[in-house]
């Protein structure tokens, strides 16, 4: 009996003990720091600390624009400027004039260029989006040992298995062909698992009511989820795009024919090999016009990129 | 009932065929080929003659590019590029997770801009900043402060190249594994910061190793695949930066530009395939220490 007694003694003091801790402890907390609503000078260190990093990724972009519009006096100047003073729009002049030489006009790489990353982006979206329809709601045979097998192919790197890809791409006719752009893209296994984990958020029961209300699976898919992950279709179509707009191995390996080949190779065509300062000029602006776009359409999209990168883990 | 069956299947099969046959074709077919090749002779007019195991003993006993340039090299800058990179795109993260949302915005498109392109299409960049003459911006920067007398060629010497590629490598590794990052760390609940202070947390160090990391294990897992997929978008890079090929000294030389050269400037389709397989087991290799730190380990947790 007494021992009883004693026990609860003891319980209630480490219980009193505990609370007491907790408080002392709950002192400590000021409050949730991550992702703050507003603006606080205690957030200066951070920016403080993300300053080096910030430099070294915003110079090179600065330093582009500017040399993109510098006149050769300028690109010849010593001391060396990163700000352009006089704008010239030379470089971009002396770039479509050198493409005049190839026998082949400048607007037709961007035209292939343009037109392949359109295809791209849109397949892309299209059978990537299918599939993972068929991961998130459907059932079937060999379903599990299919997404992991996508899953472990996020990390085959495509430079690693080039030499294959050429046999095969030659094999299956995919040359001197706009599709051969657009076809060796198409296999984006991230993009399908992005749009999978995107599509698991999608309530179960707006699938089930609808199959109540007699819609087929195409019905179902078209109208009801991709409506509904559309951030994650706007993160395939970025990656698609970065994919193909950035894609040089397509026109050197198997594209002969100069007037199919796309603009990023035709750029570095004219970067490699030449030290010359007036091809620097060139080069800054070949540079500019791939890399704009890219960041152009990240800005429009990040928001969706964002969102859909909260479902991205692996477990 | 049996037929509505049977027709649910052929449906998820009509969703899944277009996407399954280029992903088949386009990565499965080919590491089956690559695997395949890798035992054979293969100059891409004659039949295949199958070799044994005469390419990957050629690989690591006769070929003394591979062996004293192309592997280390790739190794060496595997594991400064994919761990530097990792660490660097989590912390970034997590600083960025500390400012207010319009700030933090603008700053994470900047520091994602670089990986949007790859560093050889904005080699031009580099060649201009670590420029052999005075006119280079860093040799003009150091001439000027004085670190320096006469400028560095630093396109010129193997290990300064290295150096540079390092730098390039580290200056585009904020992709897409960095804003998954991010994204993780701003979706964590907020009650479990409040719990883990009232549990005795007290730093927010702490914070950082008993919270975040915990927490947004998965997005780490997927960032740690994206920073191994970065890391080989390096190939080609020495050329570019120097304007030669092969790069002088065959500095920066990696197994990815060994294996085209070969493949496609030679034609020795066989032992490229040797060369692809070995990198791809590297690869791997990255990828299951990726996983032992950041994957759920689910043996451990029924003990």
């Amino acid at each position: 009996m007494s021992t009883r007694v004693k026990e609860q003694a003891r319980l209630e003091k480490l219980k009193n003990k505990l609370v007491r801790r907790s408080r002392r402890n709950y002192r400590r907390f000021q409050g949730v720091k991550i992702n703050p609503s507003f603006f606080h000078k205690s957030q200066i260190k951070f920016l403080l600390m993300m300053l080096p990093m910030l430099i070294i990724t915003l110079l090179p972009i600065i330093y582009i624009f500017s040399h993109a519009f510098k006149s050769l006096s300028e690109l010849y100047a010593y001391p060396p400027k990163i700000f352009a003073t006089r704008l010239t729009f030379d470089n971009f002049r002396n770039l479509i004039l050198a493409t005049s030489q190839t026998g082949v006009p400048f607007i037709r790489y961007i035209f292939n260029s343009l037109l392949s990353s359109t295809l791209t982006i849109l397949l892309s979206m299209l059978i990537g989006s299918l599939a993972a329809y068929s991961f998130s709601f459907l059932k079937y045979k060999m379903k599990k040992a299919l997404f992991a097998l996508n899953q472990l192919a996020i990390m085959i790197v495509p430079v690693a298995i080039a030499v294959p890809r050429f046999i095969v791409m030659s094999e299956l006719g995919l040359t001197n062909n706009l599709l051969s752009h657009v076809i060796p893209l198409l296999a984006m296994p991230v993009g399908v698992f992005l749009l999978k984990q995107f599509m698991d958020q999608v309530p179960r029961e707006l699938y089930e009511s609808a199959k109540i209300d007699g819609a087929n699976n195409f019905q179902i898919y078209y109208k009801v989820v991709l409506p509904l992950v559309k951030p994650a279709l706007m993160t395939v179509a970025i990656l698609a795009f970065q994919a193909s707009w950035n894609n040089v191995e397509t026109s050197s390996l198997y594209v002969d024919d100069e007037a199919l080949k796309t603009l990023p190779y035709y750029f570095s065509t004219l970067t490699l090999g030449t030290s010359a300062i007036a091809a620097q000029g060139m080069s800054a602006v070949a540079s500019l016009i791939i890399f704009v776009p890219n960041i152009v359409l990240f800005i429009l999209l990040q928001k969706n990129v964002m969102n859909t990168m909260a479902y991205s883990g692996i477990k | 009932m049996n037929k509505s069956k049977r027709k649910k299947v052929n449906d998820a099969y009509l969703f899944a065929l277009p996407y399954f046959l280029v992903f088949f074709t386009f990565v499965i077919a080919l590491i089956v080929i690559s695997v395949v090749l890798s035992f054979t002779y293969y100059d891409t007019i004659n039949f295949p003659d199958f070799v044994g195991l005469r390419n990957y003993v050629n690989l690591f006993t006769q070929d003394t590019d591979f062996m004293q340039y192309a592997l280390p090299t790739t190794i060496k800058y595997a594991l400064i590029i994919g761990p530097g990179g990792y660490i660097i795109s989590f912390l970034m993260a997590w600083l960025l997770a500390q400012v207010s949302y319009k700030l933090r915005t603008v700053l994470a498109i900047i520091l994602y801009s670089p990986s949007l392109t790859s560093g050889v299409l904005m080699a031009v960049i580099w060649k201009v900043t670590f420029s052999g003459d005075t006119r280079g911006y860093l040799n003009y920067f150091l001439l000027q402060m004085g670190f320096i007398n006469e400028p560095v060629q630093w396109l010129q010497d193997s290990n300064m190249i290295f150096g540079i590629m390092i730098f390039v490598g580290l200056w585009s590794s904020m992709s897409v594994g960095f804003l998954a990052m991010l994204s993780g760390i701003l979706n964590i609940d907020k009650d479990l910061y409040e719990a883990a202070y009232v549990d005795g947390m007290k730093s927010r160090w702490q914070e950082i190793f008993y919270i975040t990391i915990p927490s947004i294990k998965p997005q780490m897992l997927f960032g740690a695949v994206m920073a191994v997929v970065g890391t080989f978008n390096a190939a080609g890079m020495a050329s570019a930066l120097t304007g030669a090929y092969p790069p002088p000294q065959l500095a920066g030389w990696l197994i990815v530009d060994h294996m085209n050269d070969f493949g496609f400037s030679r034609y020795e389709m066989g032992y490229a395939s040797a060369m692809s397989v070995v990198l791809l087991m590297i690869v791997m290799i990255f990828y299951y220490v990726s996983v032992s730190l950041f994957g759920e380990k689910k043996d451990k947790r029924i003990r």
